[in-house]
């Protein structure tokens, strides 16, 4: 009369959270990559004093003398327009960048998902008067209001990561808040009003988790878009001023001498690219991971 | 006759006789903008173990009406009375404490569990949200019902998408079981599902039925299930009610047009299509109703009067209702020539049997 | 036999999902194809229509249309087949009319497809409608304004237009009312005994199939354990899961009398 389950297919079996955790990452190398190459941008940006070669280049040094070298034995990356060493400040500036790019996410994130959910969960009036604020965010273009923003505070990196994450949370408030709606009808959130579920256990264990998947993607894909906002406003003179080894500002001050030395403007786009490829990696695994439909091979 | 059925006899008698009601709706009324989902239904379920049952077809207001019976729609008119008491005043720890006695298990059971958690989890989690348990009594009792259910205990550790269609409409009545109600809306339980499993589902409910004391509205378009499981049924048409009584006097017997062609439309195992009832025309729209009866576009007996006067629901035998200004003519029509041939006029015997099935 | 399926194996990878020695259709013959749910009875319906390699399937042994082989047709050919000689429809009426277009004008797409002009296409869709008891102005309404039944018997009608000698029918009346099933199960009827037409009906709900169908194939996990005519089968089963499906369908328990 009791009917026992059928097994599993090999691939379906019930694993415990940390052995799916660890196969998971075997099965996707691609993440494992990307959380590799994190880890690294971690490491690096941890011991950059003892990594760069000439740390005090970092700062506020400069050497008339070796100016605009090209990458040698001496200097792996070359040197820059006032003879910083490329690499020390590349190094250094993964405490920067990167640093900049996850403060005004988590800002975002902090600010835009309890909107959104709240605005999609709730509707009514709650979700009237969010969605008119987004809006009215969202109708600046994002550059132009982190610049009145970033114009009108101090310059520094803290100026630059409140202006930026201004702009940023309403997407994130939009986002989440369709697909809460959207989890918000489905018949397991129904089923929960019906056993007298109290709506903060439903926000926090069913809406939540199963709102949030679009945008850890949409988050790491953003990385790559905030830095290279923050170069913009840095080159405008609006956020990490000069000698701070900001990637960003490294490339603006750099295009000028693109063409007769490209070593300046290459090395710390490079960077870029690197850590905004790492976080897209974990990103997409990580909505993979998160995802208990997925099967994992063997 | 079998031990159930003469059970279920007696409860029937012991329904008609005023017994205060567990479930009182009270023309009820719910309308989504212009269309009137339903209109002036009014129904009594005594206190378990007992059966209603709802049967009408899309539109027909059966599923507003059973989440109006748990709060879940907001009403238009008229009153829901749960243990005597207006639901839609209760607040607070009375509002709790009615969450828990009345109960629904949804039709679909594909989105009905959340894809994230597991089996174990999802039904422990209503035990700890009201505090009924602590952690870890919870997951026993999640795995007793899981057991109760049918099910081996070992699916508590699965994923909803590893357990097959049958077996999640199991969990997801574990579910509701968890908080003990004394009533249970199943809408439309065993519609998505294979023959085999909509047997152990409705075998299921049985069980449920008399080990809980338990009183159901089950809502469904297939009379077959109401038949086996409920005393009472009432049929609903564009929101209202055609006819209601006891179960097998209505099915055997019907009182409304509606009802004889519901009968005869639907096919069974062993006997012919001889005899049916066709409804000419369209299903109705429910933003526009039809003046008068609401079913007389369609009916086969309409009247100049059904056009133009609303039949009201009144008795037309011991125990039934009829809102139809011919109904005396449709019972003695329907006692001279029952809609369809008999596969057996004997309760308890399985369909399939070995006998031919004998002719119109 | 118009239709004779012979030694169908579909399988994914290794994993085969039907597995049929033999299933006929003959004319003005409705056959249904009865099992649970992944039985393997939809897998057949896409094979026979050839579509099979197109959810990632192979197939192997033989399906024939009045001695012709289907198997060994190129897609080219095979679009000339489907549609025109062996015409489908399924469950949701919903996944043959998209929602922008008028019931009309796909209509008049597919008949135009299979090489009429546009006046021989309008009076045959007419023509079709009226067979399958509805007024050809419904053509003109876009599919969220005709009812579920409606729009499967304007996908019966486009069938009826091209004159398909076989209707592969899969769970065609499943979500619908049934009051409206009714109506689909009659039109079906007319088709085999009017026009002589070829239906494969394929259905997980035995009183339906035994209501409708002249045979029976009893279809379990892509084999078929029991065929025969639909009387015998359905009443006196030789094979025990036949049983089994027999006895778990409910039964109206009805008393006569007040």
């Amino acid at each position: 009369m009791i009917e026992a389950p059928a097994p599993l297919p090999a691939q379906d079996a019930v694993v415990p959270r940390g052995e799916a955790l660890r196969s998971g990452l075997r099965a996707n190398p691609l993440m494992a990559l990307g959380a590799v190459m994190c880890a690294l941008i971690v490491v690096v940006a941890l011991f950059a004093p003892l990594l760069a070669p000439y740390p005090a280049d970092a700062g506020s040094a400069t050497h008339p003398f070796a100016v605009l070298k090209p990458p040698s034995a001496v200097h792996w990356f070359g040197t820059d327009n006032v003879g910083r060493d490329i690499l020390s400040r590349v190094i250094f500036g993964t405490r920067v960048s990167p640093v900049v790019a996850v403060l005004v996410l988590l800002i975002a994130c902090i600010i835009g998902i309890p909107l959104g959910v709240a605005a999609g969960y709730f509707g009514g009036w709650l979700d009237e008067v969010i969605m008119r604020v987004t809006d009215i965010f969202l109708a600046f273009p994002p550059l132009l209001l982190a610049l009145a923003l970033a114009a009108v505070l101090p310059p520094s990196l803290t100026s630059l990561v409140i202006a930026i994450a201004v702009t940023w949370w309403p997407w994130y408030t939009r986002l989440i808040r369709g697909q809460a709606a959207s989890v918000a009808g489905r018949p397991y959130v129904e089923s929960c009003r019906a056993l007298g579920i109290p709506s903060h256990r439903i926000v926090l264990r069913h809406i939540l988790p199963n709102s949030v998947t679009p945008l850890i993607v949409q988050v790491s894909l953003d990385f790559g878009g905030v830095i290279l906002t923050a170069s913009a406003l840095s080159f405008l003179g609006l956020g990490a001023q000069d000698p701070i080894p900001d990637w960003g500002l490294m490339v603006a001050e750099g295009q000028n001498y693109f063409t007769t030395a490209w070593w300046v403007v290459t090395f710390p786009g490079l960077a870029i690219l690197f850590t905004a490829f790492a976080f897209t990696l974990l990103g997409d695994g990580l909505r993979d991971l998160l995802d208990p439909k997925r099967t994992f091979l063997p | 006759m079998t031990p159930a059925a003469s059970g279920r006899r007696a409860a029937t008698a012991a329904a008609g006789q005023g017994a205060a009601p567990l479930l009182d709706i009270s023309e009820l009324t719910v309308r989504f903008g212009p269309v009137r989902a339903v209109d002036g239904v009014s129904l009594r379920l005594p206190p378990g173990p007992c059966g209603l049952g709802l049967v009408g077809e899309s539109g027909s207001g059966k599923t507003t009406i059973g989440r109006a019976a748990l709060r879940l729609v907001r009403t238009s008119a008229g009153t829901v009375r749960f243990a005597g008491k207006d639901i839609a005043g209760l607040r607070g720890k009375a509002l709790q404490d009615y969450r828990r006695a009345a109960q629904i298990v949804f039709q679909d059971p594909d989105g009905v569990l959340d894809p994230r958690m597991r089996i174990g989890a999802t039904i422990a989690e209503a035990l700890v949200a009201h505090r009924m348990a602590g952690r870890r009594a919870a997951a026993e009792q999640a795995r007793a019902l899981l057991s109760e259910v049918g099910l081996d205990p070992a699916f508590a550790a699965r994923y909803p998408h590893q357990l097959s269609g049958g077996q999640r409409q199991r969990v997801s009545i574990a579910r509701a079981l968890s908080v003990r109600p004394r009533l249970l809306v199943l809408d439309e339980p065993t519609s998505a599902l294979d023959v085999r499993a909509q047997a152990a589902i409705l075998a299921l409910v049985g069980r449920l039925r008399a080990q809980r004391d338990l009183a159901y509205l089950l809502i469904t378009h297939n009379l077959a299930i109401v038949s086996e499981l409920c005393e009472q049924t009432a049929v609903l048409y564009l929101g209202r009610v055609a006819e209601s009584g006891p179960t097998g006097a209505l099915l055997g017997n019907p009182a409304h047009p509606y009802t004889r062609a519901l009968r005869s439309a639907v096919p069974e195992l062993g006997s012919s299509p001889a005899a049916r009832v066709v409804l000419p025309g369209d299903p109705p729209d429910a933003a526009n109703p039809p003046p008068g009866c609401v079913f007389h576009p369609r009916c086969p007996l309409a009247v100049d009067r059904c056009r133009t006067e609303v039949p009201a629901l009144r008795a037309v035998g011991p125990g039934r209702l009829a809102a139809c200004h011919r109904a005396e003519e449709v019972l003695a029509t329907s006692s001279a020539s029952p809609g369809r041939a008999p596969a057996s006029t004997a309760e308890g015997s399985p369909p399939g049997s070995t006998a031919a099935a004998p002719p119109a | 036999m118009r239709l004779a399926i012979t030694g169908l194996q579909v399988s994914f990878g290794a994993r085969r999902v039907v597995d049929v020695d033999e299933l006929r259709v003959g004319a003005a013959e409705i056959v249904g194809l009865a099992g649970e749910s992944g039985s393997g009875k939809s897998m057949t319906t896409l094979a026979v229509l050839g579509l099979a390699h197109t959810v990632g399937a192979t197939v192997r042994g033989s399906i024939t249309l009045d001695g012709a082989e289907l198997t060994t047709l190129s897609q080219r050919e095979l679009r000339d087949v489907r549609g025109r000689r062996i015409a489908a429809i399924f469950q949701s009426p919903a996944t043959a009319f998209s929602p922008v277009f008028r019931v009309g004008t796909v209509v008049q797409r597919a008949l135009r497809l299979h090489g009429m002009s546009k006046s021989e296409a309008t009076e045959a869709a007419s023509r079709a409608m009226r067979q399958v008891l509805l007024s050809p102005g419904l053509l003109d309404r876009y599919p969220s304004q005709l009812s579920g039944g409606q729009l499967q018997r304007v996908a019966i009608a486009i069938a009826l237009a091209l004159r398909a000698e076989v209707l592969l029918a899969d769970e065609p009346t499943s979500a619908l009312d049934v009051t409206v099933q009714a109506e689909v199960l009659e039109v079906l009827r007319e088709l085999r005994d009017r026009d002589g037409m070829s239906v494969l009906f394929i259905s997980h709900d035995l009183a339906v199939v035994a209501e409708l169908c002249d045979r029976v194939a009893i279809m379990r996990e892509g084999r078929i354990v029991e065929q025969g005519p639909a009387a015998t089968v359905l009443s006196a089963p030789a094979d025990s899961y036949t049983a089994d499906l027999l006895a778990a369908v409910p039964v109206i328990r009805a008393e006569a009398g007040p």
